[in-house]
């Protein structure tokens, strides 16, 4: 069953969007001393950006941490990326810098919690890329 | 003497080796990093540009910032320092000293402009208009009201959010709409700056607001909720007065608008709350958007488009991270 993987840090914004997005998603905990939750066997990554002024640090570590296990690098099919436009070049770069280093699409860049506007995008374009429609949480 | 000196509090040393906030550190390191000072920019490069614009759109244009310098100005001298004083941690506090302080530089770069592009008579009059522009005064008067000493912390940090993330976009807009017509490029190239800052800074008291109300009671949450929503409101009212009163001649008061609704939207999000206008109402011209995030393409791989698959674009991929 594919699915989605998401890291959202104690800010939030991401958790919101997933939330409101109605699918099942598995997070990267923001403690490396929890325990990673159980992954689908496929899934699209959803990254916040978190780049310094030079483009630096755009990955979160804990989303290293977490594609550096082959295993789930395996799994990985697509990255959406997060960020805020006004940090202007370096915009949701968390995604570029994933879809370079895993070879993977980069599908999609919203900004903080998305708008409504953005969740439909999303849903209707995962839907679409996993060729199924039955990806609603009951 | 010795009750004196038992009344002074002295503060504990700072150890940024024992944190109770990671977020603190995290911000830190960003601003820290993200230091700048207008002299980095070749401001004088835009001296043509600038003798290309009408005589109302430069007067404009610096009318534009010396209100933007008034937000920096109470942000710098008032609003962090308030801010430090209801700091919950030592390393909040030393963080909101980094925030006045880039505030300071915000403030400082405009007249860096003002000193490069324009005559003194022109500017001196121009800070003139601000301190008697009814609306710019409306605007700081009700954020001063939440800086007020006594007031309340989470109160203080919303009108912070919005003056870090809303107000500051009525001024923000026209460095933008000039570089989208390849006019005044360095300048938009300082704003840039500052933008970013300011996004920082939107982002970092607004999660201190979530932390601060996730200690609160749920009828406080709602009075904080809507206390939100009302300055809001407010706020909007003043800035469609004063946007109008700034863009209705060059024609631009209804883009500039969209552009206030896309932006209070995203202050809304840094407090944590879900966006006020319809994505229709905050559709932003293109053209605007590419200003601010210039190179920065619009990736939608599910729209099928060719360009927006990448894959393999040269990064910074920090590998002594990655393990592969």
């Amino acid at each position: 069953m594919p699915g989605l993987v998401y890291f959202s840090s104690a800010s939030g914004n991401t958790a919101r969007f997933i939330s409101q997005l109605g699918l099942a998603a598995a997070r990267i905990p923001v403690s490396p001393k929890e325990a990673l939750p159980e992954l689908p066997d496929d899934y699209v990554l959803i990254c916040p950006t978190y780049a310094d002024g030079e483009g630096r640090g755009a990955v979160p570590k804990q989303v290293i941490r977490f594609l550096n296990a082959p295993e789930h690098r395996a799994r990985l099919r697509g990255v959406i990326a997060t960020g805020n436009r006004n940090f202007g070049r370096f915009y949701g770069m968390a995604g570029d810098v994933i879809a370079a280093k895993c070879a993977v699409p980069l599908m999609y860049k919203f900004e903080l919690a998305g708008t409504t506007a953005d969740l439909a995008r999303v849903r209707e374009g995962l839907s679409k890329f996993w060729g199924t429609e039955c990806l609603m949480t009951a | 003497m010795k009750d004196d000196a038992q009344r002074i509090a002295i503060p504990r040393a700072i150890n940024w080796n024992r944190l109770q906030d990671d977020k603190d550190l995290e911000v830190w390191n960003r601003l820290t990093v993200n230091f700048w000072l207008p002299e980095k920019v070749p401001l004088s490069n835009d001296v043509q540009s600038w003798a290309t614009l009408t005589p109302e759109e430069q007067t404009l244009t610096i009318r534009v910032f010396t209100g933007l310098t008034l937000l920096d100005t109470i942000q710098n001298a008032v609003g962090a320092p308030a801010m430090m004083g209801d700091a919950i941690t030592p390393h909040e506090e030393a963080v909101l000293s980094n925030v006045a302080f880039m505030e300071a530089v915000h403030a400082r770069s405009y007249s860096s402009i003002f000193s490069t592009l324009c005559s003194t008579k022109e500017v001196d009059e121009a800070f003139r208009w601000s301190e008697e522009n009814p609306h710019l005064q409306a605007k700081a008067r009700a954020v001063l009201e939440t800086y007020a000493p006594g007031a309340d912390p989470l109160k203080r940090k919303i009108a912070s959010v919005f003056l870090e993330s809303f107000l500051f976009y009525s001024g923000f807009y026209l460095p933008m709409y000039w570089s989208s017509r390849a006019k005044l490029t360095n300048t938009a190239d300082l704003i840039r700056l500052i933008i970013r800052d300011e996004a920082v800074h939107g982002y970092y008291i607004g999660y201190k607001f979530q932390r601060g109300m996730e200690t609160q009671t749920e009828a406080r949450r709602q009075e904080l909720k809507d206390y939100a929503f009302n300055l809001l409101f407010e706020l909007y009212d003043i800035e469609s007065r004063y946007t109008e009163e700034l863009y209705d001649d060059i024609g631009l008061t209804e883009e500039v608008k969209v552009f206030l609704h896309y932006n209070a939207n995203k202050a809304l999000q840094n407090l944590g709350f879900e966006a006020l206008f319809p994505p229709e109402a905050a559709e932003v011209n293109p053209a605007i958007l590419a200003a601010l995030s210039p190179d920065s393409e619009n990736h939608d791989f599910f729209s099928g488009s060719g360009s927006s698959y990448v894959i393999g674009r040269a990064v910074a991929t920090e590998d002594e991270d990655w393990d592969f």
